[in-house]
Formats: structure tokens, sequence, C-alpha cells
């Protein structure tokens, strides 16, 4: 008996969970991230032939 | 092409890497320096990287083992972490419908940080038990137990009974659910 609404309750807590990290899956990611790997790109293509880093 | 770089994998991978580390540090600019991290990490570590193993595990690694290092720090420069939060939290306006889900954000933010992070892996991501554990150092085992404190530690705060007081399924949790629950076990 424990064990199940132990079991219950668990899978409760983890649909809140799922619920909670969907919300924040769903935000906009901020342009800093795009703009930081645009730069790595650049970076690395300007370096290719020194290959120093 | 085989020569794919790995790299261009990464863009796919930030959502949930910016969820996983608002989890753990509770404060989104925090979080997003630490994704800034993270990326920059993976971007010059790249080689480090085993094609065929899961990226996102890999790159979670990353973020909790920059998370770890600057809250050293952190600890040092900002005593009271927590009130920032707190008073973070109160300007938020509060979603139709989504108080109970502000309630539940709250419990599981006064959860030590061990268990949040495996309740977030385990949890809500659909990693294994095992592969949380590779990911967090730890025995399996200590993941199973810190999950389940966490989960009886929010059972107590919020009060729940064997009926399901906490009525927070819908439709789109339950397909949540559907989509990542058990394939994952």
């Amino acid at each position: 008996m424990t064990d199940k609404s132990s079991d219950k309750r668990a899978v409760q807590i983890d649909e809140n969970l799922k619920r909670v990290y969907q919300e924040a899956l769903q935000e906009e990611l901020p342009d800093r991230f795009m703009d930081l790997l645009n730069q790595l790109k650049a970076k690395d293509s300007n370096t290719t032939e020194g290959g120093a880093e | 092409m085989k020569n794919a770089d790995p790299r261009d994998e990464l863009v796919e991978h930030l959502p949930a890497l910016r969820a996983f580390a608002m989890s753990l540090t509770r404060n989104n600019s925090t979080a997003d320096d630490m994704v800034q991290d993270t990326i920059v990490k993976a971007w010059t570590n790249i080689d480090k990287f085993d094609p065929g193993t899961n990226m996102r595990a890999w790159l979670f690694t990353i973020l909790r083992n920059t998370y770890y290092s600057s809250r050293r720090k952190l600890k040092r420069e900002v005593a009271d972490v927590d009130g920032v939060f707190t008073a973070g939290l109160a300007e938020k306006p509060a979603h139709d419908g989504h108080l109970q889900m502000a309630d539940f954000r709250k419990a599981f933010d006064t959860l030590p940080v061990e268990q949040r992070e495996v309740l977030i892996l385990v949890g809500a991501s659909g990693f294994s038990y095992e592969e949380a554990a590779e990911m967090c150092g730890v025995a399996v085992g200590t993941v199973k137990s810190r999950a389940n404190r966490g989960r009886a530690r929010l059972t107590e705060i919020l009060s729940l009974d064997d009926d399901g007081a906490m009525e927070l399924t819908d439709s789109a949790t339950m397909a949540v659910v559907a989509n990542n629950g058990p394939g994952s076990l």
C-alpha cells in the first residue's frame, strides 16, 4: 500500500518536473548564444591555417 | 558526408542546456552565463567529445562542472543568493491557472542542488539513473536515493496526499509524459 501511494506521488512529482522543464525549454533563446556560435565559427575559419589558439 | 562537424549539433541542445542551467542556478542571468561558458568550452574541447555518444549528456556534464566551480566563487561574492532569487520570483507575473505550478517551482527551488539536478536529469529530461550517475560522477544508488529524497521532500512541502491533491496534470503534461516517459526508462 505504502509503496503504491509513494509510487503514485513519485509519478505526480515527475509530471510536474517535466512541466517545469518543458516551460523552460520553450523559452526563447537569447540572441547571445547564436551570436556566440557565429563568432566561434568565424574565429575558427580565420585561424584554420595557423591552428593556433 | 561522414566528416560532419559535431559542433553543428550544439545548437540543438541549447534549449535543454539552458533549462538545466536554470534548474541548477534558479536565476536566469546566471544560467545564461553558464550556458555561454559551456558553449565556449564545448566548442574548444570538441575533440574530447566521442561522436556516437550522447552529446546532450556531454554538454550537461560540462555545464554542471561549470556550475559547481562558479558556485564556489559566487558564494564568496554574493551572500544572499537565495534572497536575490526570491525577490526575482515575486516580480514575475503569475500565469493564469499556474499558481500551483509556481508553488511547485518554489518548492523545487528549496531542494539542495544535488537533489534538483538528479530530479531534472532523471525525472524531467529522461536520462536513465545510470546516465545521471555517470554525469554526476556518483554511484547509481546515490542518484536513486537523491531522487527519492527529493521527491519525498517535495511531497512533504506540497502536502500531497494519496488522492493526488495537486491537480496539475492536464493534456499537455500527459502528452509530455507519454512522449518522454516509458521509452527512456
